[in-house]
């Protein structure tokens, strides 16, 4: 579903990814870990062209991410922020169905059934008419991964989706994660929750300085890493 | 004092000229202000830099000057004519776009960066983006700065009387050159363009109240 192949991003001459090589199936859920400034992010972006590759190339269904093509090729992916960027000027449910109707042209009706139905999956058909300045951090990244949803991709992204939440607001968005993953959801995630990437990943990718020092199953990246760099990544998180 | 009553209607009939005036400059200035933002902001280097030229001139000259050159050099070097009140429009709107492109400009670079990207990531088109997302949050950062354009256009456009617009100004000095009452005629438009500022800041407060829900 997602090929990335040799893929380098430089930014003004200082290298973040470095000749990266993966692919991503249907169906996966791939945890992106690795210490802060390893690349993750870029990496994430890189996926639905919010940063464009220095070299390599991004495939998506097959088809090469390029500057003509980035709109279509973003229709089937949806991105999760660390820090929400909800729209703060539009209540929730216009914060869902807003890109629906602006882009795919669904009628307001169809839109606002959707995004209901949506909240109720992340639990907060109560907040319908909430502004995003009255939701706690968890709420607001749950009503982004609602925003996300409604354009029906078919990968979702999710950067750091719990790094900016207060602790006891983790859990209920790693929840709706999970439930989404049950559900079949491609999804790339880049997380420093270990035990939410053990428990939910099929796959971790460990970046190290821009590099993918090791990619295999959690099972044996959490109990027998196979690389110096990742056992002593692991000693300091675990 | 008494000789002034008769013509206070008249400078009063002033104020329907002044406040079109005003509105008319405003709306196209602040549209076009939108326009020259944009293109400061945008990706192609040359309109970037027609874009900072066009600030340079107007912000360099004189508004007085941009207005009885529109005025009279216009009609000079081409077939048309311009009435007064039109070309005051033109220089006004010209000159306050340049002032307004750079409170736009820094009101859309104030809002946050990541607005833009999930707009990106939605797929939302850049110019519906701009306007309805972006735009009106930078609108909100802005408005206090929107609201001191509006008042120097509101009390500026006093300079359109020397090219013989009849608006509050004009009239005012039309009627003290009749009566020799200078206090009388002058002290009714310092009095006019008193409240009319005065009702743009509290319409102005207004608004900015209104739009705080979302902070």
């Amino acid at each position: 579903m997602i090929k990335v192949n040799q893929l380098s991003k430089t930014f003004k001459k200082t290298p973040v990814l470095n000749n990266i090589t993966t692919e991503i199936n249907k169906k996966e859920v791939v945890a992106v870990i690795g210490p802060s400034g390893s690349g993750k992010s870029t990496f994430l972006r890189c996926l639905n062209g919010l940063e464009q590759p220095s070299e390599g190339q991004v495939y998506i269904d097959g088809t090469q991410l390029n500057e003509q093509n980035v709109t279509q090729i973003r229709e089937k992916t949806g991105m999760v922020f660390q820090h929400f960027h909800l729209f703060p000027h539009m209540t929730v449910l216009q914060n869902i169905t807003f890109a629906p109707m602006e882009t795919h042209g669904t009628s307001k009706e169809e839109a606002e059934e959707n995004a209901m139905k949506l909240l109720e999956t992340v639990g907060l058909s109560d907040k319908a008419t909430s502004y995003p300045n009255q939701l706690s951090g968890g709420q607001k990244q749950r009503v982004a991964i609602a925003r996300a949803l409604a354009m029906h991709p078919e990968i979702m992204l999710f950067d750091e989706p719990t790094s900016a939440l207060d602790p006891e607001m983790v859990k209920e968005v790693l929840d709706v994660m999970k439930q989404l993953a049950s559900t079949g959801m491609t999804m790339v995630i880049v997380t420093h929750e270990m035990a939410f990437a053990r428990e939910v990943a099929d796959r971790i990718i460990f970046l190290d300085q821009g590099a993918v020092v090791e990619e295999t199953t959690p099972l044996q990246f959490f109990n027998t890493p196979s690389t110096e760099r990742a056992q002593s990544f692991l000693q300091k998180v675990l | 004092m008494e000789e002034i009553i008769p013509s206070i209607p008249f400078i009063l009939e002033g104020i329907l000229i002044t406040l079109k005036f005003v509105l008319l400059s405003g709306v196209i200035g602040f549209i076009l202000g939108i326009g020259v933002a944009l293109a400061k902001l945008g990706k192609s280097k040359a309109l970037g830099k027609i874009a900072g030229a066009y600030t340079a001139f107007f912000r360099g000259t004189p508004l007085i000057l941009q207005l009885v050159y529109i005025y009279y050099v216009i009609p000079q070097v081409t077939p048309w004519n311009i009435e007064p009140f039109v070309a005051g429009v033109i220089a006004f709107s010209l000159n306050s776009a340049a002032y307004i492109s750079e409170i736009i400009r820094a009101g859309i670079q104030s809002v946050d960066k990541g607005q833009f990207e999930a707009a990106k990531a939605l797929n939302i088109p850049y110019f519906k983006a701009m306007r309805k997302i972006i735009l009106p949050q930078a609108i909100k950062h802005i408005l206090p700065a929107l609201m001191n354009e509006g008042i120097m256009l509101l009390k500026e456009s006093a300079v359109i009387s020397v090219i013989g617009v009849s608006d509050i100004m004009r009239r005012g000095q039309i009627v003290a050159a009749d009566t020799y009452n200078y206090i009388g005629a002058l002290t009714i438009p310092l009095i006019l363009y008193f409240l009319m500022v005065r009702v743009l800041e509290m319409y102005g407060s207004r608004v900015e109240r209104r739009l705080s829900y979302s902070d």
